[in-house]
């Protein structure tokens, strides 16, 4: 069940990423490759991370809880050097924002990264940034921002490895993490 | 001029309680000839033909702590460009004793223009005795002697301080082969790096790690003592300025902050360090002097600003910030007045390191998808590029201001292998780029300044 939704979530990660990136034919083609299968990396990985903490925790409620979160997505991605949210991005936020007021008891994190053509000290800073962003538009859509907590990554966990424009597009990133 | 340089030299043996003990001669010398004297600062010069004879135990032969010594000193010396050793199987009869006057007409058809000659030996008592001497082989004077007592463990310290005075006769300047680097420990999948604080000589000898790898840590910075270092730890995944102090081990976390805490970096007395709190988006930059863990708040900008290093004085900081759009570098008082901007060169600039001389300041550049190690006088002109790759980053000054160190990381494939990370230094002439070999990835290098 769980590895069927991350299969859908790596499917709504590529799309964000076809609908943002240049649409020329023969890079956007290649671009849009190696992104997902980039992205299929991430979803494995965080699935693990997942069945970890629910088999921890013992609450079977709990990773279903996750498996929802994840459909509404948990990713929104950013430009390069940038903490803007694009309108897919919002999009996303809204659909955290509805998600969490549905809940009140969940808490997340979301964690801010910044792709690995920066400086490690900068892009801690623009992660933290990008953390802060989508937490705002988070707060202003209603949720209590004692719920949200935020951590900045800077470059130092890609979602994507390799470095390749497809890749650093998926790695400058805002996670949001259920607690 | 010497002699003031001497005995600067003779206070550093004698406090050396831990590596040398007891004994500490030197003897004032006649001034150096000037015209043998190198000018650092320039290019790429002709490197200086040195001799460095074997230590010898009593029995006047070669000893293996002695060899020992000779090998350190003789690579110390070749690993700054400034020289080039002469291979000891041309020597003639060295010297049995560095008391005894060397036979000059063995020396001279070698090229040689200094020799280092010495004696090496554990007394009764399991104590390493060392004694040396530096001789000018043109005009065939000594330049310096000296000589102390010390631990065993201490024989690589020994051999680098004795390196340190032959670089200062011949350079003129302060030298840096008594020196450590503290770096981050690079091993694991890209994806998840197991990063370990680490420490080590300059030269890559007696490594050791500082943290286990438990928690992710970044960009490790010595006190001006060396006993301490600041950095980025996610203990508990809360990002802080943490110190370490180095003998014990022993941890504490820096003050305690709403937001995030990073970039840190110690003042020139030691007693206050400037680090970035990122907080709602945007990152100052906050000084705390350590006494009191008093906190003053330095820029005040909507914009990221980060990176921040004291002037050797103390009165000036350099930094990073974007609040004009992109990275770059600006100057600030201490006090957080008077900022100004000093990069106006294409591309984006970061990481700015004041250099211990005070005159020039190295930096991350990136321009046009490829980055750049360089440095540039305190007011933004006469910018020069040493080092270039597909990602370098984070300078670190040679405590004499002459040698850089940085590292280079290799890009990553798609199946994450590559991503290797390596230190690397390089002279500020721009000559003599060498990796620095480290058990496994290395990158955040740190130097230390002239250990005490």
């Amino acid at each position: 069940m769980i590895k069927r939704l991350f299969t859908l979530l790596t499917a709504t990660a590529f799309l964000a990423a076809c609908e943002t990136a240049s649409t020329t034919t023969g890079d956007a083609t290649s671009s849009a490759q190696s992104s997902s299968t980039n992205t299929a990396t991430t979803a494995s990985s965080s699935s693990s991370a997942s069945s970890a903490s629910s088999s921890s925790s013992g609450e079977s409620g709990k990773a279903s809880v996750k498996s929802e979160f994840a459909k509404v997505g948990t990713t929104v991605l950013f430009d390069f050097d940038s903490a803007k949210l694009t309108d897919y991005a919002q999009r996303v936020l809204d659909r955290q924002a509805a998600f969490m007021k549905a809940r009140p008891e969940t808490r997340v994190t979301i964690g801010g990264h910044a792709d690995e053509r920066g400086t490690r000290e900068y892009n801690l800073a623009l992660g933290e940034r990008r953390a802060s962003s989508a937490r705002d538009y988070l707060v202003a859509k209603g949720v209590n921002a004692a719920r949200i907590r935020i951590i900045s990554y800077g470059k130092e966990r890609p979602a994507s490895v390799g470095s390749t424009e497809a890749a650093w597009r998926l790695n400058r990133r805002a996670q949001t993490v259920l607690n | 001029m010497v002699f003031d340089v001497l005995r600067r030299k003779i206070g550093r043996l004698c406090t050396l309680s831990s590596a040398w003990m007891l004994i500490c001669g030197l003897f004032a010398v006649p001034a150096f000839s000037q015209t043998l004297r190198l000018d650092i600062t320039e290019g790429q010069i002709a490197p200086i033909p040195i001799a460095v004879a074997d230590f010898t135990g009593l029995d006047g032969k070669p000893s293996n702590v002695g060899r020992q010594i000779s090998q350190v000193i003789a690579d110390d010396l070749v690993s700054s460009g400034l020289f080039t050793a002469i291979d000891s199987a041309a020597f003639i009869a060295p010297p049995t004793s560095p008391s005894l006057r060397p036979n000059f007409s063995n020396w001279t058809p070698l090229g040689a223009k200094g020799l280092v000659v010495g004696s090496a030996f554990i007394d009764s008592d399991g104590l390493l005795q060392v004694e040396f001497a530096l001789w000018d082989v043109v005009s065939q004077r000594r330049i310096t002697e000296g000589g102390g007592s010390a631990e065993q463990a201490g024989v690589r310290r020994i051999a680098h301080q004795i390196a340190d005075f032959v670089y200062e006769e011949f350079t003129g300047d302060t030298a840096y082969f008594d020196t450590q680097i503290v770096y981050v420990s690079e091993s694991g999948p890209a994806a998840r790096r197991l990063k370990r604080l680490a420490i080590m000589d300059q030269d890559g000898h007696n490594h050791r790690f500082l943290t286990s790898g438990l928690d992710l840590v970044l960009t490790p910075r010595f006190s001006p003592t060396a006993h301490e270092i600041a950095y980025l730890n996610y203990f508990n995944d809360e990002p802080n300025v943490y110190l370490l102090d180095v003998a014990s081990g022993r941890t504490e976390r820096l003050g305690s902050f709403p937001g995030m805490t990073f970039a840190p970096r110690f003042g020139p007395d030691g007693n206050k360090l400037i680090m970035s709190l990122a907080e709602d988006g945007r990152t100052d930059i906050f000084e705390m002097d350590l006494r009191t863990q008093s906190i003053t708040q330095l820029t005040q900008s909507a914009s990221i600003d980060t990176s921040p290093s004291y002037s050797p004085d103390g009165n000036l900081i350099v930094f990073n910030s974007d609040r004009g759009g992109t990275q770059q570098l600006y100057i600030m008082r201490s006090d957080g007045t008077k900022v100004e901007r000093i990069s106006f060169g294409e591309g984006r600039y970061a990481t700015p390191v004041w250099s211990p001389r005070g005159d020039i300041i190295a930096f991350t550049k990136i321009y046009k998808g490829e980055f750049y190690i360089g440095v540039m006088n305190v007011d933004g002109s006469g910018e020069r590029l040493l080092a270039k790759g597909f990602l370098v980053e984070a300078p670190t000054w040679a405590p004499n201001g002459r040698v850089l160190k940085y590292f280079k990381q290799n890009p990553t494939a798609e199946d994450g292998t590559g991503g290797e990370t390596y230190i690397y230094r390089v002279d500020i002439t721009g000559f003599n780029e060498q990796r620095v070999v480290t058990p496994s990835f290395a990158s955040d290098p740190a130097w230390s300044p002239l250990l005490q």
